[in-house]
């Protein structure tokens, strides 16, 4: 049973026909965390203002929990929950007004739905006359998921919910989403952070309004299919330069410390010593982990 | 059900008003404004002219001409610039800005009056000031036909003449015998300032929402458009009619101005006329983009509903196609039906044509408003 289904979805904007999001299709189990991965201005948030009955398609159609985006946009408003990716909250009203305003306007309360943000609100309760313009980025963030789940929603969008809050914060963040994905929530995040590609049931790559790839992470980084290296050299800089000019790697690009180099089966024979032979010293090659990252350089280099 | 809808607006009139409350520049301009500008406004605002300065060049130097002369100095209207032996010279302080009328007075003035039965005078006004130049030169020439009418009358006398037929037209100002300038500027300014409070804030409203991007999350509920727009609009009604109480309280405390009329129908006016200006200002709301837009759409039709609302200039003395406009102009019928109020005690009957009117315009304005305000685009 999916949760959410996108057949074939597209959005033009203005008169320069500025294409956001291009005939994109996917489909979102019950239950599941979904990402959207890519980076910005890859169409995301065109994606989840369509789904949350904000903006409508140029083409194609949708439904959430079975409702049609167009024709039941009521019904989806009352059973999903949008983080849209500014903040937006009001700023002159304290953290408890705001939630009690947003419980309102969904015809419940908060003592009603206070379980399912228990775990979260803890940890705001210490600042509840405080206005929210003054909270930091962390608590903010905490406050308008809070304001997102207050009517119960059953589906929960969240619009790169942890750009620009601390890597604490963020694990914290992605824990809550566990818990809530526990208590039978599907949630569909989108987010420009490879990295948390991998917390997620399914991802979604995407690149200028297109969809590259719909799998689990796991599956989308077994079929990476490509043998994929670490290199690391005392000058990093000559290293990139010349993994550029050796043509038998598929790909070379900096990762980290690290910079990571992709073949088509095996190492050539003639790849150290090409190295060697440029300059190179304090040479060091291991065997990479393949990461969503890797995937998702692969599929925009081909 | 309807309780819950109820549920929903007193919220959102709530949430209005904790915000309202906390804006520190709204909160002043609520109480300050409409006290600085009723008590500034009206005493600057002030038609009545006085002090002309007036330059004279008597070319006769007669027993006529200087009784004349004492006439028009004895009058309140004017102050004795100079006394100049010629045109030019007199001219040369016009364009010094020290006189703004030359009275010159020919030579055998005072003979060919009783000569002739005739004399002529030359009035010169400097008509930049245009007001100061017509109503300046309409006192001298008023007083010059007095002075004329005595001296006739005193020739009459003694040559036992038949007595010539005199017309006099005698004017009383009805509604405002004195003619105080208060009274006719006051109600027009408490008019403008509810026209002012009004619009700007209900334009800014919704705009600021989208600037800050809470309409967003707000668009997301099941809440209806129309509930929304309600929560907007009776914030702001109640507010404007706030201002106007605080600006009746100024007009009575200082200028003494109580209305005529019943005060209960003067809140209904303003009340019919706050739905149409918020309906206005939320219209204009739904258009814009950011508050800058707002503010300078609101700006541009304000100054025609000022300029244009018969408070400066009256709309009877316009061109045809200003009166086509200003029919348009809901200000218009507001400063006319508080004037018609306060000022003259209309009735209930009287001031009905123009609160249907005004009627109108609020639910055209309004309507407008909840269906260009979209949730989805």
């Amino acid at each position: 049973m999916y949760s959410v289904e996108v057949k074939d979805i597209s959005k033009v904007y203005g008169k320069e026909k500025l294409v956001a999001v291009d005939h994109v299709s996917f489909s979102v189990n019950k239950g599941d965390i979904f990402g959207l991965i890519g980076p910005d201005g890859a169409g995301k948030t065109s994606i989840f203002r369509v789904l949350t009955t904000l903006l409508l398609p140029d083409g194609g159609g949708a439904t959430v929990e079975g409702f049609d985006i167009v024709k039941d946009y009521e019904q989806i408003r009352s059973r999903v929950g949008y983080m849209p990716g500014r903040f937006s909250l009001y700023q002159d009203l304290t953290v408890e007004e705001n939630l009690h305003f947003f419980a309102t306007l969904f015809g419940t309360t908060i003592r009603e739905n206070y379980d399912l943000i228990k775990d979260i609100y803890v940890q705001l309760e210490k600042f509840k006359d405080r206005r929210t313009g003054k909270l930091s980025g962390g608590m903010k963030q905490k406050l308008a998921l809070c304001c997102a789940l207050i009517h119960k929603p059953t589906v929960l969008f969240l619009d790169e919910p942890t750009t620009g809050v601390d890597p604490v914060s963020r694990k914290e963040f992605w824990e809550m989403l566990k818990r809530l994905k526990a208590q039978g929530i599907t949630i569909i995040v989108s987010t420009p952070y490879m990295d948390e590609a991998d917390l997620c049931d399914r991802i979604a790559l995407m690149q200028a309004g297109k969809i590259l790839s719909v799998e689990t992470p796991a599956h989308i980084i077994n079929n990476y299919g490509d043998l994929l290296v670490e290199v690391k050299a005392d000058n990093m800089y000559e290293l990139l330069k010349v993994l550029k000019e050796y043509k038998k790697a598929l790909n070379s690009y900096a990762f980290g410390e690290y910079a990571h180099v992709s073949f088509e089966k095996e190492i050539p024979g003639d790849f150290l010593p090409f190295l060697q032979q440029r300059g190179l010293s304090g040479i060091f090659m291991a065997p990479a982990n393949v990461t969503i990252e890797d995937c998702f350089i692969k599929l925009l280099k081909s | 059900m309807p309780d819950k809808k109820m549920r929903t607006i007193l919220f959102l009139l709530q949430k209005e008003f904790l915000q309202i409350m906390r804006n520190k520049s709204i909160r002043v301009m609520i109480f300050v404004m409409p006290v600085i500008q009723l008590i500034i406004m009206p005493l600057a605002a002030d038609y009545e002219v006085k002090n002309i300065n007036l330059s004279i060049v008597d070319h006769d130097h007669s027993t006529y001409s200087a009784q004349l002369i004492s006439k028009i100095t004895a009058s309140s209207y004017f102050k004795f610039a100079a006394y100049n032996q010629s045109f030019r010279e007199a001219f040369i302080l016009v364009e010094k800005d020290k006189a703004d009328i030359i009275l010159e007075i020919p030579v055998n003035f005072e003979k060919d009056l009783i000569k002739e039965n005739k004399a002529k005078v030359f009035i010169a006004a400097n008509a930049i000031n245009g007001i100061k130049a017509n109503l300046g030169s309409a006192y001298l020439a008023s007083i010059i036909r007095d002075y004329n009418m005595e001296l006739r009358s005193k020739l009459i006398a003694v040559t036992r003449y038949n007595p010539v037929p005199v017309i006099e037209v005698p004017s009383s100002n009805w509604f405002n015998p004195l003619m105080n300038y208060y009274y006719f500027m006051v109600p027009g300014i408490l008019a403008i300032l509810v026209t002012m409070v009004g619009g700007f804030l209900s334009a800014l409203n919704i705009v600021k929402e989208k600037e800050v991007g809470t309409i967003e999350q707000i668009n997301v509920t099941p809440i209806k458009k129309y509930h929304f727009v309600i929560g907007k609009l009776i914030p702001f009604w109640i507010l404007g009619n706030i201002i106007f109480t605080i600006g009746l309280l100024v007009a009575w405390l200082i200028y003494g101005i109580v209305p005529v009329g019943s005060l209960l129908l003067l809140y209904v006016c303003i009340s019919m006329y706050l739905l149409a200006i918020l309906g206005f200002g939320l219209l204009i709301s739904t258009f814009c983009e950011t508050q800058q837009q707002a503010m300078l759409v609101m700006f541009f039709f304000m100054m025609i509903f000022i300029l244009m609302g018969g408070l400066y200039t009256s709309i009877d003395s316009m061109p045809n196609w200003a009166k086509i406009i200003a029919k348009f102009n809901p200000a218009a019928y507001l400063i006319e039906l508080i004037r018609m109020v306060v000022l003259k005690g209309s009735g209930f009957k009287d001031v009905l044509p123009h609160i249907i009117k005004l009627g109108i315009f609020a639910v055209v304005l309004n309507s407008w408003a909840v269906l260009n305000y979209k949730k989805t685009n």
